[in-house]
């Protein structure tokens, strides 16, 4: 298995970095997935992460000047990695004003994605930087546990409103309460609930819109004001805005009444999907 | 109160007893001088920078004012650090050690109580006009007073114990490795660390390299291995390099980055004077008006812990240095990983033996790495967990034996350094 790969434009670096960041908050220990065309940084949705599963996508030749991979086989060409997410993105944090960055995968005693970056420097020398990711390949066997999660068709799909004012919404809420109830309906219409004995709190979000939904015909039975809910626990939804520290391009969230909510992210060109399940 | 011949007059009260020295005089009848140094301007900032300095260093201040100007010492707990700024009279407005014929003041201060005086290095810039530390023959207290902005005036009365000097014996002439750069370059050089690393190998690789590396010690019982990061500066980086390909030491990242901070705030070289794993390593700030010495433990190559334990490869290892990046763009070799993945998949769920790091000291070229046969890797690893064993204590107090002698020798037990002026003895 061999892969290597370089990045030489700075805004592809930065955004990178970005992405890696962000992954770095969802997710302690991640499995990266290398294809030829793409990176996956995945997290499943086992009983350790509490039910959560994560599936970020992105196309390697938006970010890659050159990129070689050879997979485990000819037929299963790809390659998973599991590594802890913060390694890579404080890696990737010294490439700031980086000239390049490289990143391929070696085997210097162990396992490892070597992260080398060649800084410019005051004097003519270059100087670089590397930094060893220890790393666990995945053996093939558990792949499967691996793939890109099927995703029920929602009884609502609705845009999410500013993700910085959910956020501040949801902090607040958690020092009264550790379920939350998030339900939206097909009119634009997203609410965020808590109820405790004491108290009990709303926050109405209004004219966020719909995006078109797939199977259209189920739509039709339904009142466009009725609300799809599920409870979920309020400390993995704030994981989950805490990890937006950019606005995305692209925000929506789907709603499976009392099994879970989805919420797929765009930013800029890497897709992120975001699973929380239902409490039970 | 007239002098005693030592054991003259037996059991007649706890002074009685103190041995005494020739020219120690007791603290509390007033022999001691009076001194006084004002700072001002720009100059009390640096003086801030150096005490935050110190205080990542020890717990204790040493204060002493000497005739070559204001020394301010300190060291730490496992005595495998000490650090000293010597501040020139010139460095202030006014400058008196001691009252004529009285004795210097030496005297050890709480370093969180002095601190807490220069704690907010944004206010002694933008308020702080001028920084008066003094001490009255007769007083109990260290006063020092920051003259600010407005009139305002802070006086801070800080108490004391009288002491022995803080010596410790080094010398950086005796070491033959010599590192000059400017700290600008170095604190460039340590950014890609993580700020929560404890230590790392400072050590010259091939063609005159110099490579910083993390260093992290093998935890036998954590699965979880660290990211090892590296950094190669090229020759031209330094002012002075004389140094034999080869030569490495390991020594405390956080104790460094005290001095470095400071050698980067006051834009100084920073001058790094090492010797053999174990040796102190002696890095070194000066300009016209003051003076940086920081000597810190180096973590030596054998460990008596590792020899008890009769194995062979557990020496806490001084990490061979080659660079990993070369300047060839294409260097590949080491990315097979094939043969890793063969183990991998033969043995699923075990955790696999792990290869060793390198501990050769040879400075010579590193043999070619080969990623290893699975049977190779399992021969090369030893049992890696002792059951039980506490982390054995890697930093010793090392360099305040007699630089004299010989390296490898058994350390006596360490000297003390500062005698309590009460003390018991």
């Amino acid at each position: 298995m061999k892969f290597r790969g370089k990045i030489v434009d700075g805004a592809c670096l930065n955004h990178f970095t970005r992405i890696s960041n962000m992954i770095a908050k969802l997710a302690k220990t991640c499995t990266l997935r290398i294809s030829p065309d793409k990176l996956n940084f995945i997290l499943c949705d086992k009983l350790a992460n509490g039910g959560v599963s994560m599936w970020c996508e992105l196309e390697q030749e938006n970010f890659f000047s050159e990129f070689q991979m050879e997979g485990f086989s000819a037929e299963n060409n790809e390659i998973y990695l599991e590594l802890t997410s913060e390694n890579l993105s404080r890696a990737l944090k010294t490439a700031q004003n980086a000239r390049a960055l490289k990143i391929k995968l070696t085997n210097k005693h162990f396992p490892c994605l070597t992260v080398s970056v060649e800084l410019f420097s005051m004097s003519s020398s270059t100087r670089i930087a590397t930094h060893d990711i220890p790393i666990k390949v995945i053996p093939r066997k558990l792949w499967k546990d691996l793939q890109e999660p099927m995703v029920p068709d929602p009884d609502v799909s609705i845009y999410l409103p500013v993700l910085k004012t959910m956020k501040s919404v949801v902090e607040k809420m958690k020092n009264i309460s550790s379920h939350l109830v998030v339900e939206a309906n097909r009119d634009g219409e997203l609410n965020l609930k808590i109820e405790t004995e004491l108290v009990c709190v709303t926050t109405h979000f209004k004219d966020l819109g719909n995006p078109p939904l797939a199977s259209e015909s189920t739509s039709q039975d339904r009142n466009p004001e009725h609300m799809a809910e599920v409870h979920i626990d309020i400390r993995k939804l704030l994981q989950f805005l805490a990890g937006q520290q950019v606005n995305p391009t692209k925000a929506l969230c789907n709603i499976v009444t009392n099994k879970m909510v989805h919420f797929h992210l765009l930013h800029e060109d890497v897709s992120l999907q975001y699973f929380i399940p239902a409490l039970s | 109160m007239g002098a005693e011949p030592a054991g003259a007059v037996r059991g007649k009260g706890p002074r009685a007893r103190r041995p005494r020295r020739a020219g120690q005089c007791w603290p509390w009848f007033g022999r001691r001088g009076s001194m006084k140094c004002l700072v001002t301007g720009s100059n009390v900032k640096v003086l801030g920078k150096a005490v935050h300095s110190l205080s990542r260093i020890g717990d204790e201040l040493y204060l002493e004012p000497l005739e070559d100007g204001l020394s301010l010492r300190t060291v730490n707990s496992s005595r495998s650090a000490y650090a000293c700024f010597l501040f020139a009279p010139l460095f202030f407005q006014q400058y008196q050690a001691t009252t004529p014929g009285q004795d210097l003041l030496r005297c050890k201060i709480l370093m969180k109580s002095f601190l807490s005086v220069f704690r907010s290095l944004v206010m002694l810039e933008k308020t702080v006009e001028k920084c008066c530390i003094s001490l009255n023959g007769q007083s109990s207290r260290l006063v020092v007073q920051l003259h600010c902005k407005f009139g305002v005036r802070k006086t801070h009365n800080l108490s004391f114990q009288d002491c022995e000097s803080l010596q410790a014996v080094f010398d950086p002439a005796l070491c033959p490795h010599v590192l000059r750069a400017p700290a600008r370059v170095l604190g460039e050089a340590v950014l890609p660390f993580p700020p929560a690393l404890a230590e790392v190998t400072l050590g010259i690789g091939r063609g005159c390299r110099v490579i910083l590396r993390s260093y992290h010690e093998e935890d036998a019982d954590s699965t979880v291995r660290a990211m090892v990061t590296e950094v190669c500066l090229g020759e031209e980086d330094f002012q002075q390099l004389q140094a034999q390909e080869g030569a490495a030491i390991t020594f405390c990242l956080k104790e460094f980055r005290g001095l470095l901070s400071f050698a980067e705030s006051a834009n100084l070289n920073l001058c790094i004077h090492f010797d053999a794993p174990g040796r102190p390593a002696i890095f070194t700030v000066k300009d016209s008006l003051l003076d940086g010495h920081f000597v810190l433990a180096t973590l030596s190559e054998t460990d008596s812990y590792s020899q008890d334990l009769g194995s062979l490869e557990r020496h806490r290892p001084v990490p061979q240095l080659q660079a990993h990046s070369t300047p060839h763009p294409d260097d590949f070799a080491n990315d097979d990983i094939d043969s890793y993945m063969i183990a991998m998949e033969t043995t699923i769920g075990n955790e696999g033996s792990r290869a060793l790091p390198s501990i050769s000291l040879s400075p010579g070229p590193q043999p070619p790495q080969s990623p290893g046969s699975p049977s190779e890797e399992e021969d090369e690893a030893e049992p890696s967990t002792v059951p039980g064993t506490p982390p054995p204590k890697k930093f010793r107090s090392l360099f305040f034996g007699s630089i004299l002698a010989p390296v490898g020798s058994p350390q006596g037990p360490s000297p003390v350094l500062a005698e309590d002026s009460e003390g018991e003895g």
